[in-house]
């Protein structure tokens, strides 16, 4: 026997692993899931990009110039700049800051527990929570809710939001202030309208006209609003709407001022003989807080933002304190020694070391954001998905959504693979850099 | 081994009587045992099960196994893989009339055979008919449609006033405001989801613009800037463009959210306009009980204009031309199908000789008869005849251009701009 006359085992002999030939077979079935799973799309969706929407005719650069001409792909590109700008390093900061100040107390894993917990929610459900979170109405969404009880808290709201006169009146910033003037001896009628009559406060009492009474100046002030009511009559039914504040006019100035009894019923005592004009002062009828619209045009991206805020950094926490618990002891301690605070310690000696584990954290959150696409989704109702609009969002909508232009469609995602490459690069450099 | 050549004698001659004479000859029970038909459709949940009710119809007349596959939404990305892959189903419900024809032009549709054909002509107001062909030729009928021009009012709110269903356009927004006294919202938008503000849209512009004019602007005959968008814009423009008449954070509330607004508790809006299904969204997400708390009134005449219905719907259409699913088509079209459904609830058929005793209660046999009676007055949404760009993309063309509207009724003309704009784009390709 001969054994080093056949190659095979010679070369195995020879350098052991080192081997094409010999590694062939054993890559292979790797080789092959991978060129169809990974490569044929790849390419297919390259060559597929140079294509119309049927996908017979050639069209050349023609879907590229489409995508980059067009409106809702720009503010795509401006929301993903957003993204990639302020959500990673949020992230990371926040988990970095997180991962520190739980390192030493005493339920630090349970903390982190309970952190890393939003990580195993699916992105659409996550989505469709933040949907409810920051619902307009305060009844249902909890952030409006807080809002809206922190508000009322410090300034209650009016006894009748909305309610307005029905004619008679000019609104203006401090209130609605009567077309005509009037003077003492005169009663005025104020209908009132658009405030719904089982909200008025129990104590009215039925609504009568008052009689004139030398040198006062009289009035009503009662919601005209009733079944088969005449429209600036004072009907049977209706009420006087107590507690409403008035003010006399004269030059620009407030004479006097005074308040509606449970009739509805006003009067101004003291008025010189000059005319006046009655104003019903905005804070009679300001509409009550009803906190912002989060999910409108001008808000919808940083409140989606806020959101994958809330899942990722519990990712970021797991390994940056993982990267934490690998940093030498005796360096913190050498610089605790030396008198440094708490805080330069911090600065000068965790953040320098955890810099490598911070990058990765960094460019895989990168990587996450710029393909960011159910949170979008979810969250932006239809009337803001144009605004809130990322590239891959845009991409499934072009090639998926009703529209169905998969040229166009693939031609956004060779343009968003070539985004996300120079990342994955950079991430592939540094595991190939650690190894050696 | 007599007995099976009988029944083969039997079926050869039934299956050459319908291929030459038209089907004179009915088919019966057992005739088509063993053939399989795959009918592709947009229902899941319980308008599944009311459906495979009455294929289950057809099984147990014909003996021919049906086999139901549920796409839902993305129905035209299945059907459109599935023909570029060489499996299309045998029959597809398909509610775009705008891929009906891409697919009878790419040849992937049979068109119907005569009995079909004859049945649809008998069944049906024409237009319908005319919605079902492409070049001449009839590839599809509208199986189960929608009434997408009905008011659906609170009836407490409609009391606290003493209001009656307007009958007009000026009588909608006097009743608007005279709602709109009492605190409450009148009507509440869902605007949200844009398809609800077409809906708007096409209502009234069939309305101030005439059926004409209607199918011009669908197939972009005339422009967006025309005067005659102008006109209905305009009168839309009187009520969305009152605070005190629109409800609160239209842009934010979608569709189902809009209903429970006028018919929950608490309610914050006196009438909600859309189509038939606000019914089944009334049922499932409030206490109100349709046609007590909750009644409708159709969409009301602008400027004098004739009852006119504005329609969505599903197509039957045919990907094969064997026996079995000739067949199914041609149960689908008769009144029988039809009938098992309508008194399951949930369903309105155009087709006129459906009995009017067959659906369920008095609200749906009225917007089952009101479809039947404006006859060729009934126009397709033509949001789903536009291209998709243009009249179903979420945030894009027609339905974020709406919104815009919505935002800003004022701007009439900044949005008739945009409006062109967009069309031209998506009509263009």
């Amino acid at each position: 026997m001969k054994p080093r006359k056949f190659g095979l085992s010679s070369s195995v002999d020879a350098a052991p692993g080192r081997s094409p030939r010999q590694a062939i077979p054993f890559l292979l079935p790797a080789l092959v899931v991978l060129a169809a799973l990974v490569l044929y799309p790849l390419v297919f969706s390259l060559i597929r990009s140079f294509f119309d929407a049927s996908g017979d005719e050639f069209v050349g650069l023609r879907n590229y110039v489409d995508t980059f001409t067009d409106q809702r792909t720009l503010t795509a590109f401006r929301n993903n700049v957003i993204w990639v700008v302020v959500a990673p390093a949020a992230v990371t900061g926040i988990g970095l800051v997180l991962a520190v100040l739980t390192e030493r107390i005493k339920w630090a894993t349970a903390f982190r527990l309970v952190l890393f917990m939003p990580m195993a929610i699916s992105l659409f459900a996550s989505g469709i929570i933040f949907r409810l979170v920051y619902e307009e109405e305060p009844d249902q969404g909890v952030v409006n809710a807080a809002l809206v009880g922190v508000h009322d808290l410090f300034s209650p709201s009016s006894a009748y939001p909305k309610a307005r006169p029905r004619d008679g009146y000019t609104p203006t910033d401090a209130g609605y202030v009567a077309t005509a003037p009037s003077r003492a001896g005169d009663t005025i009628m104020v209908p009132l309208v658009g405030f719904p009559p089982q909200d008025v406060p129990a104590q009215a009492l039925p609504a009568s006209q008052p009689t004139s009474g030398n040198g006062e100046l009289r009035g009503l002030v009662w919601l005209d609003v009733s079944v088969g009511g005449k429209a600036g009559k004072v009907d049977p039914i209706e009420r006087g709407l107590p507690g409403i504040q008035l003010e006399a006019v004269r030059d620009g100035k407030v004479v006097a001022r005074t308040t509606t009894g449970d009739d509805g019923r006003f009067t101004f005592p003291d008025l010189a003989s000059d005319e006046v004009v009655v104003r019903l002062p905005e804070s009679n009828f300001a509409l009550p807080f009803r906190g912002l619209t989060w999910l409108g045009p001008s808000l919808i991206t940083p409140v989606i933002i806020s959101s994958w805020i809330w899942i990722m950094t519990g990712f970021a926490i797991t390994f940056i304190a993982a990267g934490l618990s690998a940093i030498p002891r005796d360096a913190l301690e050498a610089a605790r020694v030396d008198g440094a605070t708490e805080w330069q310690v911090f600065r000068r000696v965790t953040i320098p070391l955890l810099s490598p584990v911070l990058l990765v954290v960094f460019v895989t959150l990168v990587i996450n954001v710029l393909k960011i696409f159910e949170l979008v989704f979810v969250i932006a109702p239809g009337s803001v998905q144009s605004e809130a609009n990322v590239l891959a969002l845009q991409m499934w909508q072009v090639s998926f959504g009703t529209g169905g232009d998969q040229g166009a469609g693939s031609a956004l995602a060779v343009i968003l693979f070539l985004l996300v490459a120079p990342a994955m690069l950079f991430n592939i450099r540094r595991f190939r850099r650690e190894r050696s | 081994m007599r007995k099976q050549f009988i029944a083969l004698l039997a079926f050869a001659a039934v299956a050459g009587s319908a291929a030459c004479s038209g089907g004179a000859a009915g088919i019966g029970a057992e005739d088509l045992k063993g053939q399989t038909v795959e009918i592709v459709g947009p229902w899941t949940g319980d308008e599944q099960k009311n459906f495979e009710k009455v294929l289950a119809a057809f099984t147990s007349k014909t003996g021919a196994e049906v086999k139901y596959t549920p796409a839902g939404d993305e129905l035209p990305t299945v059907l459109q893989t599935r023909i570029s892959g060489g499996t299309p189903p045998g029959v597809a419900l398909i509610a775009q009339p705008g891929l009906v024809a891409q697919f009878a032009r790419a040849n992937a549709l049979k068109p119907v055979n005569a009995d079909v054909e004859k049945a649809v002509t008998k069944h049906n107001a024409a237009v319908w008919k005319q919605l079902g062909s492409v070049d001449g030729k009839l590839y599809g009928f509208t199986f189960k449609t929608a009434n997408k021009s009905a008011f659906w009012y609170s009836e407490k709110a409609f009391k606290q006033v003493g209001a009656t269903p307007p009958a007009t356009w000026d009588d909608l927004i006097k009743t608007s405001k005279a709602i709109a006294e009492t605190g409450l919202a009148a009507v509440s938008v869902g605007g949200a989801d844009g398809w609800t503000l077409t809906d708007w849209f096409e209502n009234v512009y069939l309305r101030t613009a005439g059926p004409e004019n209607y199918d011009k602007l669908a197939k972009h005959e005339i422009p967006w800037t025309d005067p005659s968008v102008r006109k209905a814009l305009e009168e839309l423009a009187k009520l969305w463009g009152d605070p005190t008449l629109v409800g609160g954070g239209a842009l934010q509330t979608e569709f189902p959210k809009s209903v429970i607004n006028v018919f929950g508790d608490p309610s914050t809006a006196a009438m909600v306009f859309e189509a038939d299904f606000v019914a089944s969204v009334i049922t499932t997400n409030t206490k109100a009980k349709v046609g007590q708390d909750a009644k409708f009134f159709p969409f009301p005449s602008v400027a004098g204009s004739k009852e006119a219905v504005v329609a969505g719907g599903d197509m039957a259409v045919q990907f094969k031309d064997d026996k079995a699913t000739t067949e199914l088509m041609k149960f689908l079209a008769s009144p029988e199908s039809g009938e098992i459904w309508a008194g399951l609830g949930g369903f309105l058929s155009p087709n006129k000789d459906i009995k009017e005793s067959a659906y369920p209660d008095d609200v749906t046999q009225d917007l089952a008869k009101r479809i039947v009676d404006a006859g060729d007055n009934v126009r397709f949404d033509m949001s789903d005849l536009a291209p998709a760009a243009f009249g179903g993309t979420k945030g894009a063309g027609e339905w974020k251009d709406l919104q815009d509207f919505l935002a800003d009724p004022k701007n009439v003309d900044g949005i008739m701009q945009r409006l062109e704009a967009n069309a031209a784009k998506a009509y263009g390709k």
